[in-house]
C-alpha cells in the first residue's frame, strides 16, 4: 500500500497543491476535488472526440494527397488524444463506456468549438490554425496540473499539437496567397469562428473564484487564456491581411487586449447542447456506437 | 512492367485508403479509429508513391480523372459502413495483395518497401479476423466480399488466393464497370480542388 | 499506477518507451487491451505512430509491484549525501595546510 504523505483533510491538501504539490491516482483526494477533476478531465476528453466529427467529411475531400494525409493525421492525433485522456478518467473511477454513454445523453458537456458546422475548405484552415491555437493555450497550462497523470500525458498531447498549428497554418498560408475567392474562403470562414474563439476560454470568472484554479486543476484564469490568445494571434491575423469581425478589438498601451464582449447567453446555451450541430452529431456517434456494439462484445470475449 | 497493373495498384490503394478513413471518427473502439487512421495513410502514401512512378504529378492521377478512368477494383469500391464487412474487406484485400505485391517485387523495387509497411496490416487484419471468425456477421461478410476479393487479382493468380483463403475459386467480380457509390465518391473526393482552377494551390 | 487492476475481460497494460537507443525506459501511460496482441497494436499506434518510439515494454499492470512506502527513523544521514559537510571541513583543512584562500 501507498504511504501516503498528503495529510486527509481539505485545507491540507489545498494548501498542497497550492504550494505546487502533486498528487498520485492512488493519493487521498477530498470529494470534491476528484469530482472536479473528473468533470473538467472528462470535459476534454469529449472535446477531442466531438472535435474529430466536424473535420471528418474535410478529410474526404481533401483537394491533395498531401493535406488528405496531413488533416488525418491531426485528427487521428485526436482521437489519439481522447484514448489518453478518457484513461486517466478510467483510473480515478469513471469508465469510459460511462463517459460515452454520458455523453450521447448531453449529461456531459463538451466544448463550444464543436457544435458548429464546418462549411469550407476555409474552415479547415481556421479550425487547424486558430481553434488549436486557443486550445494549445489552455493545455500548456495544464501541464501544471495538480493531478499528475493528466499533467503527463499533456506533454503527449502538446507535443502532438504543435504539429497541428503548423498543418493549420502552412493551409491558411497557401490559400491566402492563392486566388482571391481562396483568400475570401478563408476570411468568411475567419468571420464565422471568430464569435466561438472569443467565448472558447469561458467568461471572464477570476482565479480565486474559479474552482478550477483554486485546486490548482487548471494553472490559469479564463480571462489570461483569451489574452495570451488574442496576444498570439491577432498580430499573425493582421498581417497576412485579414480582417477580425470586431472593430472594438484593439492592443490598449498596457498591453491589454479590449473587444466586444462575447455572447455568453449563446456560451452557454450552445454547451448545454443547443450548438446547431449538437444534436445530428450526437446522433451520428449513437447510430455508429449502437450498430457495433457485437463488435466491442466480441473483443470482450476470452 | 505493365502500366495498367501498377495504375490498378494505386486506385486500388487510393480508394481503398479514402474509404478506411470514412471509419474517423465512428470506430467501435478508439483504439481502433486510430489504427484505421494509420492503414488509411500507408494506404494513400503507397498510392501516392506508385502514382510517382507514372506520373510527374501524383495529385493529377489522384484526383483530375474522370470516374471511368480509374481501374480499381470493385472491392474498394463498396461503400461498407459496418464493421463485418470493413474486416472482411480488409483481411481479404490483405490476403490478396500480398500475393500481387509480392510477384511486384521482382521487377519493382518500391514493391518491397510497401510490403514491408503491409506486414503491420496483415498482423492488424489477422488479428480482427481470429476474433470475429465465429461471429455471423463476418462469416456472412466474407462470402459475400469472395467474389469481389477474386477480382482484385488477374486470373492466374486466383488460385493463389483461393489456397491462401481456404476458400472456393469462384466467378469474380471484375475491375472495369465502376459503379455509382464510386462516382458518388469521386465527387466528395474531387469536389474542394474542382472549386478552383487547375494549378491552383491549396 | 492506478487503482484498478482490469475492467472486465480486458486488462491494464503499463507502457514503457524508449525514446532512442541508449536512454531508460520510461512509464508513457496504459493501454487496455483484450489479450497481448491488441495490446500491441493499440500501443503501436499510440507510442509509435510519429515515429517517437525506438522500443516498447508492455506490462500488464498486475505484474507491476509497487513499492512506495520508506522508513528512516533514526535519521542515518551518513547513507546520504547531504549527511557529510564537506565543506567545513574542507576548509579547516585547508587552514591548517595553509592552502587556505588558494582556489
Amino acid at each position: 500500500m501507498a504511504a501516503v504523505e498528503i495529510p486527509r483533510s481539505e485545507q491540507a491538501f489545498l494548501e498542497y497543491v497550492q504550494a505546487g504539490g502533486q498528487v498520485e491516482t492512488t493519493d487521498w483526494m477530498p470529494d470534491d476535488y476528484r469530482a472536479k477533476l473528473v468533470k473538467f478531465i472528462e470535459m476534454h476528453g469529449n472535446s477531442e472526440l466531438m472535435g474529430v466529427l466536424p473535420e471528418r467529411e474535410w478529410i474526404l475531400r481533401a483537394p491533395t494527397l498531401q493535406r488528405k494525409l496531413a488533416l488525418t493525421a491531426k485528427v487521428q492525433d485526436e482521437v489519439g488524444h481522447a484514448q489518453l485522456i478518457y484513461r486517466v478518467v478510467e483510473d480515478l473511477g469513471k469508465p469510459r463506456e460511462q463517459c460515452l454513454a454520458d455523453l450521447i445523453s448531453g449529461k456531459a458537456k463538451f466544448h463550444n468549438v464543436f457544435h458548429y458546422p464546418t462549411k469550407t475548405w476555409g474552415d479547415v484552415g481556421v479550425i487547424a490554425w486558430l481553434v488549436d491555437a486557443a486550445a494549445i493555450i489552455s493545455q500548456k497550462a495544464l501541464l501544471k496540473c495538480s493531478y499528475a497523470p493528466y499533467a503527463r500525458i499533456m506533454k503527449k498531447i502538446c507535443w502532438e499539437e504543435s504539429f497541428h498549428i503548423l498543418h493549420g497554418r502552412d493551409v491558411i498560408l497557401a490559400m491566402v496567397t492563392g486566388t482571391p475567392e481562396q483568400f475570401e474562403l478563408v476570411q468568411e470562414a475567419l468571420n464565422r469562428w471568430w464569435g466561438p474563439l472569443m467565448q472558447f476560454h469561458g467568461n471572464p470568472i477570476p482565479r480565486e473564484e474559479d474552482p478550477m484554479f483554486i485546486w490548482r486543476i487548471k494553472s490559469q484564469g479564463n480571462e489570461e487564456a483569451r489574452q495570451g490568445f488574442l496576444d498570439g494571434y491577432v498580430p499573425q491575423i493582421w498581417e497576412l491581411g485579414l480582417t477580425v469581425p470586431d472593430p472594438k478589438l484593439r492592443k490598449r498601451d498596457d498591453g491589454v487586449w479590449e473587444y466586444t464582449e462575447p455572447d455568453w447567453a449563446e456560451l452557454k446555451h450552445v454547451v448545454t447542447g443547443h450548438g446547431p450541430r449538437t444534436a445530428d452529431r450526437l446522433a451520428f456517434r449513437a447510430r455508429f456506437l449502437e450498430q457495433e456494439q457485437w463488435v466491442r462484445d466480441a473483443v470482450l470475449a476470452a | 512492367m505493365s502500366e495498367q497493373v501498377l495504375l490498378g495498384l494505386a486506385d486500388d490503394e487510393l480508394v481503398l485508403g479514402w474509404r478506411d478513413s470514412e471509419w474517423t471518427g465512428i470506430a467501435p473502439m478508439l483504439e481502433e479509429d486510430v489504427a484505421f487512421s494509420s492503414i488509411a495513410q500507408n494506404e494513400i502514401g503507397h498510392a501516392r508513391a506508385v502514382y510517382e512512378l507514372l506520373s510527374d504529378d501524383a495529385d493529377v492521377l489522384a484526383f483530375d480523372r474522370a470516374p471511368e478512368e480509374y481501374v480499381c477494383a470493385p472491392l474498394v469500391q463498396l461503400h461498407l459502413l459496418d464493421w463485418g464487412r470493413t474486416i472482411a474487406r480488409r483481411w481479404l484485400y490483405e490476403v490478396a495483395d500480398e500475393i500481387r505485391i509480392t510477384a511486384l517485387m521482382e521487377e519493382v523495387p518500391l514493391a518491397a518497401k510497401i510490403n514491408r509497411e503491409e506486414a503491420y496490416h496483415r498482423m492488424h487484419a489477422e488479428m480482427w479476423r481470429e476474433r470475429l471468425a465465429e461471429t455471423p456477421q463476418f462469416r456472412a461478410a466474407v462470402d459475400e466480399l469472395w467474389p469481389y476479393a477474386l477480382g482484385v487479382l488477374p486470373p492466374e493468380q486466383r488460385a493463389e488466393l483461393a489456397s491462401r483463403a481456404g476458400r472456393d475459386e469462384v466467378a469474380a467480380v471484375e475491375r472495369g464497370a465502376n459503379d455509382a457509390a464510386f462516382t458518388e465518391l469521386h465527387a466528395e473526393m474531387t469536389m474542394v480542388r474542382r472549386s478552383a482552377p487547375a494549378g491552383a494551390q491549396w | 499506477m492506478g487503482a484498478r487492476r482490469s475492467l472486465g475481460g480486458l486488462m491494464i497494460y503499463e507502457v514503457f518507451r524508449q525514446d532512442r537507443k541508449g536512454q531508460p525506459f520510461e512509464h508513457a501511460g496504459s493501454v487496455v487491451a483484450p489479450d497481448a496482441e491488441f495490446a500491441e497494436a493499440w500501443a503501436r499506434e499510440q507510442y509509435g505512430r510519429r515515429g517517437e518510439s525506438v522500443a516498447l515494454w508492455l506490462v500488464p499492470r498486475d505484474a507491476v509491484h509497487v513499492v512506495a512506502d520508506w522508513a528512516d527513523e533514526f535519521d542515518l544521514k551518513y547513507r546520504r549525501v547531504d549527511g557529510y559537510s564537506i565543506k567545513a571541513r574542507l576548509k579547516e583543512a585547508r587552514e591548517r595546510a595553509g592552502t587556505a584562500g588558494a582556489g
